[in-house]
């Protein structure tokens, strides 16, 4: 039924400024756009995009997909060594690196240095010049952590006998997997591999991640979710900052170390570390989203966005409607402060699978609840809102097990949908830490960055081909 | 160089806030390095490193301001930190600024009750936000123009299985519930409705209807393209299915250039079945042609409003308008007593690429072969766009004249220059152009060529086509009353100032 004639005419206006001052001279109601090519100016992807809007096979993968990622109950479960965790480790010399797939010719400095430090940990070389022949003959496999359900912060190396947290989504017992976090400073994270990183991942693995273990154990599982939740009542937006997770999380996991027999100096050194360091929950954090987003994965159709992770040089986005196919683009710049004595020249290109977190609803999505996070861009708490409410415009839903005390409790946005990304010209914002360019300098700032249009144009243009097939097929 | 430092027992910030102070300090003149931070052992290594001391007597709760620079400047700068570190938060920013509506899908979050997408992007753009409006539910008018026709045909074939009418592409003029939409004109609300495939023959056709003391129901506009074969005629039959089902309209009038003998068979028995009069206009079709039951042919724009008023009143069709008044005859006869003999050219400047078109087809049918950038069939191709030589019809509309140029109905400048040089000409007898009124088009469309005039030596006769109602932003009296104040036939309808064109030129043909 066409209402045209019969309902008073209601515009809107898409180009020309002059047709809607008419309009509104003459009486009618109209609402003119803030109008610009989208897809940026890609006319090929723009109608792909316009074929897809509203298409009842997108809606009801979308449906689908989101579903799964609101039902999803991630719990840690396990500490176990890589090689355990992820079998294909165990059987060759595998390195798992942040991001989407990535040749040694092409990574940054920090993930180059955090692959030599791995091989150095690993034992496979004696020295960085023998550990730096190694990776770049072709001696060890790098790839991307999400290849194997895991995700790790900034360069996200993974080494078979590094120790990893395992959380099981218990709607579908499938498991992810990230990397225990080091604290700030030189870390392998950011590409430091000297003998302090090394010693101390030595005793993470020797000494933390058998008391990790044994604490989890004792508890048989931590549900993340709730405690995620609680942590963005409490301040943090669980992916820049972690404070308050961090707390809640000791707060479970102390009574359970207390009745391990483990010795009173190991306790105090694990304690002692785990307190020292505000992004202790953050690698926790990750492993949740990545399991609530692998639920939402693999839904033919689906325009959600499945992954956000960087390596460094490009930026990666999956969806879920297209499978486990990559689209790059170079990563945007991250608008931050720096640490004093470094500034933009400094800076490595935005890295980490942590962009795992605003892929669920999380970090930038959820910045209302942590308003000490927009000021890294000279913001102010209107500013986070505002941020929260724009993620609302280019979501399919939002989560209510996450809510934001100042959007009086509404739920964060969630489930990113490229055709509104890419429609809308609002990219996903995401909250970030800033990596020296040079190997194992460490953090030198935090901002917040965005995702890269390319890719979610080229994902539009996938994901339009798949239905026409599809279609075809049908037909 | 100097290298300053305070530091403030039992003052906790965090960490972000300090970043800010120190950036906003380290961007003072004069300073070269500055950080605010709490003095915890890895925050004093730092400071260390990067030169701005070396001896801290901090704790972690204690705040260090540190800065490298210019005497005066490090006293400003701490002075300055110290001010930011104590000072009240800012007044409330409760303004949540909300997105800009930026897409149309956005406008429909905006504005839920809208049932129309006006779009006039660019044309490589316009297809894809024609499907979305489609995919949102809106009905569409297309104003913008190059869209492949492939892309016309699949944007169409979606409004049908929608059930919504897609204008355009190119659809210059549309009244929708008495709201003028893109070039229109401002007309009485009443029982007729009209689908045009042109947008001045739509403007030509209602503003009659309104000179004649009726109103409009519904105008739509379907695009140029529409009646080719490829497209099949789909927003035409869809218009006039609606006008049909339009309880408001009691006459149907239906304007475009002959179809495509498929669809024209189409309209024709969609026309012929609508239970109300139809009137319909193919320009340049033959004058003969049969109608068939329920469907009157009229012979020009003008005529189709003619015989619709005469139909809503259920009178018979008057005689064509295309004829000269033995009053008209006596009065142009005279001009002509006054012109050199010399002076034997037609020469029309239009704006409207239709009436340019109906100018063509009626001089031709008085004997007179004009060149045209736009020719009629039988007519010549322009050798010269820029100059006029023996009879000369050209439609400055057209995109020969507009690449990079505004529409001469927004800025008829070069049309008025176009004019002036015509009339310059000795062989010219007879000036005819048009002057479209309404939303989209000049505010004051005629004072720069009044202006003109007032200095130009008089040669050849002017003859006006005014295309507006009283209604009309600019008034459309006043526009014709100025013209004949100037020395300007001004003419009832296109077609009628074309015949007399055809009359001057005869005249002087004759002598």
């Amino acid at each position: 039924m066409n209402t045209l004639f019969s309902q008073p005419l209601n515009v809107i206006n898409a180009g020309l400024a002059g047709f809607a001052d008419n309009i509104r001279h003459a009486g009618g109601e109209v609402t003119h756009l803030n109008w610009q090519p989208p897809a940026q100016g890609d006319i090929t992807a723009g109608l792909a995009l316009a074929r897809l809007l509203n298409h009842p096979l997108v809606e009801a993968a979308n449906k689908q997909a989101m579903d799964q990622y609101l039902a999803a109950q991630p719990v840690l479960v396990d500490v176990l060594p890589a090689r355990e965790a992820i079998p294909a480790m165990a059987e060759h010399k595998l390195i798992l690196h942040a991001g989407p797939p990535i040749s040694w010719d092409d990574m940054c400095g920090p993930v180059r240095g955090a692959i030599i430090g791995a091989i150095l940990f690993e034992g496979w070389a004696s020295d960085h010049a023998a550990a730096e022949q190694m990776a770049r003959s072709g001696g060890v496999a790098l790839e991307p952590c999400h290849h194997y359900g895991a995700v790790g912060p900034m360069a996200g190396i993974i080494s078979p006998s590094m120790p990893l947290w395992v959380i099981q989504n218990k709607t579908n017992d499938q498991r992810t997997f990230s990397n225990f976090n080091e604290g700030l400073g030189k870390v392998l994270r950011f590409g430091a591999n000297n003998d302090e990183v090394l010693q101390r991942l030595h005793w993470m693995r020797n000494e933390l991640a058998p008391a990790m273990q044994a604490a989890v154990r004792q508890l048989g599982e931590v549900e993340l979710k709730p405690l995620m939740a609680q942590a963005l009542h409490m301040g943090d937006e669980v992916h820049n900052r972690n404070a308050a997770a961090t707390g809640l999380l000791i707060k479970r996991l102390l009574p359970a170390l207390l009745q391990t027999s483990m010795p009173l100096s190991t306790l105090q050194t694990v304690v002692n570390f785990i307190v020292g360091n505000d992004h202790f929950f953050l690698n926790l954090s990750m492993a949740a989203s990545k399991a609530m987003m692998d639920a939402a994965a693999n839904v033919p159709f689906s325009s959600m966005v499945s992954v956000m992770a960087r390596n460094g040089v490009n930026f990666g986005i999956r969806v879920s409607g297209t499978g486990d196919q990559w689209f790059q683009a170079p990563a945007n710049p991250v608008e931050g402060l720096f640490f004093p004595g470094y500034g933009v020249a400094d800076a490595a290109a935005d890295l980490g699978d942590s962009a795992i977190t605003e892929t669920a609803g999380l970090g930038g999505f959820a910045m209302a609840s942590s308003p000490a996070i927009v000021k890294f861009v000279g913001g102010t708490p209107a500013d986070a809102t505002a941020n929260s409410l724009r993620m609302q415009s280019i979501t399919i839903g939002s989560n209510p097990a996450f809510t934001l005390p100042a959007l009086n409790f509404a739920p964060t946005a969630a489930g990113i949908d490229i055709r509104k990304v890419v429609d809308r010209n609002i990219l996903p914002i995401i909250n970030t830490g800033i990596a020296h360019k040079e190997p194992g300098v460490g953090q030198i700032g935090a901002g917040i960055t965005t995702a890269p249009m390319p890719g979610f144009t080229e994902a539009i243009k996938a994901l339009a081909e798949r239905i026409q097939q599809y279609e075809e097929g049908q037909q | 160089m100097n290298i300053r430092n305070r530091i403030f027992p039992n003052m906790y910030q965090d960490s972000v806030s300090l970043m800010q102070i120190s950036a906003q300090i380290a961007g003072l003149d004069g300073i070269e390095q500055a950080s605010v931070v709490m003095g915890t052992p890895a925050n004093i290594i730092q400071l260390q490193d990067a030169g701005l001391g070396q001896d801290f007597k901090a704790g972690p709760n204690d705040l260090i301001i540190a800065v490298r620079g210019a005497a005066a400047a490090c006293d400003t700068a701490l002075e300055l930190a110290q001010t930011r570190l104590t000072a009240k938060p800012a007044s409330d920013e409760g303004d949540i600024r909300k997105v800009a509506p930026a897409s149309l899908a956005m406008g429909v979050e905006t504005m839920p009750e809208a049932s129309l997408a006006l779009i006039s992007v660019p044309g490589d753009y316009a297809a894809a936000e024609a499907i979305k409006a489609l995919q949102l539910g809106l009905n569409v008018m297309m104003f913008s123009d190059n869209v492949p026709m492939a892309q016309e045909v699949e944007i169409k074939q979606l409004a049908n299985r929608k059930n919504r009418i897609v204008m355009g592409p190119d659809c210059g003029t549309a009244i929708i519930n008495g709201i003028p939409l893109g070039f229109a004109n401002v007309v009485k609300r009443g029982a007729i409705g009209v689908v045009a495939a042109s947008g001045t023959g739509l403007q030509e056709v209602t503003c009659r209807i309104d000179q004649l003391g009726e109103g409009v129901s519904q105008a739509l506009g379907t695009g140029g393209h529409d009646l080719h074969e490829e497209v099949g005629g789909i927003s035409m039959l869809y218009g006039l299915q609606a006008l049909i089902e339009d309880a408001a309209t009691k006459v149907i009038v239906l304007v475009s250039k002959p179809p495509a003998p498929a669809v024209a068979d189409k309209i024709m028995a969609r026309a012929s079945a609508a239970g109300k009069p139809v009137v319909v206009h193919f320009l340049g079709a033959p004058r003969d042609a049969l109608a068939p039951q329920g469907i009157t042919f009229a012979h020009t724009l003008g005529d189709a409003a003619e015989v619709a008023v005469a139909k809503l009143h259920n009178q018979p069709a008057p005689a064509s308008i295309a004829r000269l008044a033995d009053a008209d005859a006596a009065k142009l006869t005279a001009l002509c007593a006054v012109l050199p003999a010399s002076r034997k050219d037609i020469r029309g400047v239009f704006a409207g690429g239709t009436f340019c078109f109906e100018a063509q087809l009626i001089c031709q049918q008085a004997g007179f072969v004009a060149s045209s950038n736009t020719p009629v069939a039988g007519n010549k191709t322009l050798a010269d766009l820029w100059t006029g030589h023996g009879h000369t019809v050209v439609d400055m509309g057209d995109d020969a004249y507009t690449r990079g140029r505004p529409h001469p109905m927004i800025d008829p400048t070069l049309r008025n220059a176009r004019i002036l040089s015509d009339m310059a000409d000795p062989a010219t007898a007879v000036v005819l152009f048009d002057l479209v009124l309404g939303y989209g088009a000049a505010a004051a469309p005629a004072d720069a060529l009044l202006q003109a005039l007032q200095s130009a030596p008089r040669g050849p006769v002017l003859v006006a086509l005014v295309c507006g109602t009283e209604a009309d932003p600019q008034v459309r009296q006043r526009q014709v009353d100025a013209l004949r104040a100037a020395g300007v036939l001004v003419a009832g309808s296109n077609a009628e100032a074309a015949v007399w064109a055809s009359k001057i030129a005869r005249q002087q043909a004759n002598r």
